[in-house]
């Protein structure tokens, strides 16, 4: 299955275009999750090239404030793991953008690691990300993603060492999640000046594309980011927007057009 | 077989469930602490600590009057509220400071839920110099708030927490979330057997001291070893504490008493091992409180050092055994026994130790007069009083 990787075969176009590649995250579920599948496709219009989307969890605790209140919203909202797969489903009746499942290991340990794998790969996600899950204790999952084609993407961080980075490279499939700042997740006016750096120290050890998170949130820090990594995510921003435009008609629009702003930054 | 094994894995639990910003933090604690623990000069200090600080030993006391209410077994208290500070929580702040000392780390952070493992950590942090910032669930610093002016006195900040359930799971998110930002020069004392590894390990380690002073104490007292073994589990470290030395001795029967509120089927109680379900939370895999879809359930128990939807792995581990048997108490069982052994003993026990003494009523009596049972009296109760008036209906 390895050659229809969506996510690779993304990174490979946008290498062709000379252009980073723009991760998009929202919290599946909020404000609900019929909304959640108009704004993944708005989103998807709007140019991003891939979607990070959050399982929400009730102790969210790698999140800002942000992030932590839109968890909080979906679920009280009623979103639930099945739901989330559900909604990637839908998604994939209208649309072939990469999916990345971003969340916690508790609600996928409890829903049962190879029927996470089986029914998200058969939902058309195409990897997963667990925050709290490092190589060491996420062999099983990796195991299960694997099997059925799916990508399991780690993070490394400011406070990656050399073995760290050994240790997440030889594991990490589809890309590396760049952690920009030792934090939690949420908008930051000012970025680090050393993660252009760290990144090429990344690339030291691995092939992978690598996207740069935590705290982008302007077109501007899009540009400057993409001129020497392969892409970024942008999260806490989006989720802003939805947040304030959660009863507006027009929300899904709302969010595509923001996201439409950044991706010119990636271009 | 030792637990834990090398990763940190006590049988399927434990381990290390965080983010990978963390990752190097708890590397360099396990390594530090792998150097230092045998080492003369950290164990003599530790040692000196415990004793000149602490006031320990802390007397293993024969309670007579207790025993002859309970109309069983001889019982006899480890009197962990004596130590300096009320609990038995100070045996492992100074443990971890020292460590922090040593890996040359500047600040302090920590969570607490009754406010007993912040004072001990407010109160280690001021003798050596370290600042200090405390993380406590906004309803836990109603329900405690002679320790949450006893934590400001002594030079720490109380960051009030109001995520999720304003109680001790969502001050150690907190905690965590301030660690990971923080985390160069930050050292996180965490206060019970849970958490990433090491720290289930070194909080057990730090605290084993109750039950070796006990385990040589009941030998003088009485010549032979304890029929039983009984200590309140939140997190559960002051059982670990007691229970761990013991753990070889076949004949000496253990029971972890776990937080019942208003009883098991109501829903609102804090026994996790009793009545929750495998799943991964706070940095390690161990039994829960969780719907079927994964999220954490809230907690309750009159009692905030209880108040926890976890428990230590190694605890898990130990049910799973069938080594230690855990039970739950009611809080309406814990406030009797608060008032029993302040009137029988004189003794006024934290609300977490009233839950071991509520055991303790019900189950003297199926063991013979000789036998003989220890109770973990975890910590003293005067922080416990405006809940005790209020429940009592009474006004201080």
């Amino acid at each position: 299955m390895t050659e229809s990787r969506r996510i690779a075969a993304r990174f490979a176009e946008l290498k062709e275009k000379d252009e980073g590649a723009l991760i998009a995250f929202i919290t599946a579920g909020d404000p609900d999750l019929k909304k959640s599948k108009d704004i993944i496709l708005e989103i998807d219009k709007a140019g991003a090239d891939i979607i990070e989307l959050g399982i929400p969890f009730s102790d969210p605790m790698a999140d800002g404030p942000t992030i932590q209140e839109s968890s909080e919203r979906a679920l009280l909202a009623g979103a639930t793991l099945p739901g989330v797969l559900k909604l990637i489903k839908e998604v994939r009746k209208t649309s072939e953008i990469p999916i990345v499942l971003f969340g916690y290991y508790n609600p996928i340990f409890v829903y049962g690691i190879e029927r996470f794998a089986r029914d998200a790969a058969k939902a058309g996600a195409d990897g997963a990300l667990v925050v709290d899950l490092p190589p060491e204790e996420g062999r099983d999952l990796k195991a299960a993603l694997d099997s059925e084609g799916l990508d399991h993407i780690f993070t490394l961080t400011p406070t990656s060492n050399d073995k760290r980075m050994e240790i997440v490279s030889k594991e990490s499939t589809g890309f590396i999640y760049y952690v920009s700042v030792a934090g939690v997740t949420g908008a930051r006016s000012s970025l680090s000046k050393e993660i252009k750096g760290s990144v090429k120290t990344v690339r030291g050890f691995t092939d992978l594309p690598i996207g740069v998170g935590f705290g982008i949130s302007t077109p501007e820090q899009v540009r400057e980011i993409c001129q020497w990594s392969d892409g970024v995510i942008v999260g806490s921003a989006i989720v802003n927007i939805i947040k304030r435009h959660a009863k507006s008609r027009e929300l899904a629009k709302k969010v595509g057009r923001f996201v439409a702003s950044l991706k010119k930054g990636t271009r | 077989m030792k637990q834990p094994d090398k990763d940190g894995h006590y049988g399927q639990y434990g381990g290390r469930y965080i983010s990978e910003t963390l990752m190097p933090a708890v590397e360099e604690l396990t390594e530090a602490y792998a150097k230092f623990k045998n080492c003369k000069d950290f164990k003599e200090e530790f040692a000196h600590y415990l004793k000149e600080y602490t006031g320990r030993p802390t007397p293993l006391y024969f309670a007579e009057r207790l025993t002859k209410k309970a109309g069983g077994a001889r019982i006899f208290l480890k009197r962990e509220d004596l130590c300096h500070t009320g609990a038995h929580k100070i045996n492992n702040t100074i443990g971890q400071i020292l460590l922090a000392k040593r890996m040359g780390k500047r600040r302090i952070i920590a969570e607490t839920g009754a406010g007993q493992h912040g004072v001990a950590t407010a109160t280690v942090a001021a003798m050596f110099g370290f600042d200090c910032e405390i993380y406590m669930g906004a309803d836990d610093i109603v329900r405690q708030a002679p320790n949450v002016f006893r934590m400001k006195l002594l030079g720490a900040k109380v960051n009030s927490v109001s995520s999720g359930s304003s109680t001790l799971k969502d001050a150690m998110n907190e905690a965590l979330r301030d660690w990971v930002t923080n985390v160069e020069d930050t050292f996180y004392i965490i206060g019970s057997v849970a958490g990433p590894h090491p720290y289930p390990m070194l909080v057990r380690d730090f605290q084993a001291v109750i039950g070796k002073e006990a385990r040589a104490q009941i030998k003088r007292l009485a010549g032979r070893l304890p029929d039983l073994l009984i200590a309140c589990v939140g997190g559960g470290s002051n059982a670990m504490g007691l229970f761990h030395p013991f753990l070889g001795d076949e004949s000496v029967k253990m029971t972890g008493v776990e937080a019942g509120g208003h009883g098991i089927r109501s829903g609102a109680h804090a026994a996790t091992i009793c009545a929750g379900n495998v799943g991964v939370l706070h940095g390690s895999k161990s039994y829960l409180l969780e719907d079927r879809n994964g999220q954490i359930k809230h907690a309750h128990s009159i009692s905030a050092g209880l108040d926890y939807p976890g428990v230590g792995p190694e605890h898990s581990y130990l049910n799973d055994t069938g080594r230690v048997n855990y039970v739950s108490i009611t809080d309406k069982e814990a406030l009797s026994a608060f008032q029993t052994l302040s009137l029988v003993e004189g003794i006024i026990p934290a609300l977490e130790s009233s839950h071991a003494i509520a055991h303790v009523l019900k189950c003297a009596k199926d063991y013979k007069k000789d036998d003989v049972i220890i109770v973990n009296l975890s910590g003293r109760g005067d922080k416990d009083l405006g809940t005790v008036a209020d429940a009592l209906g009474n006004k201080i």
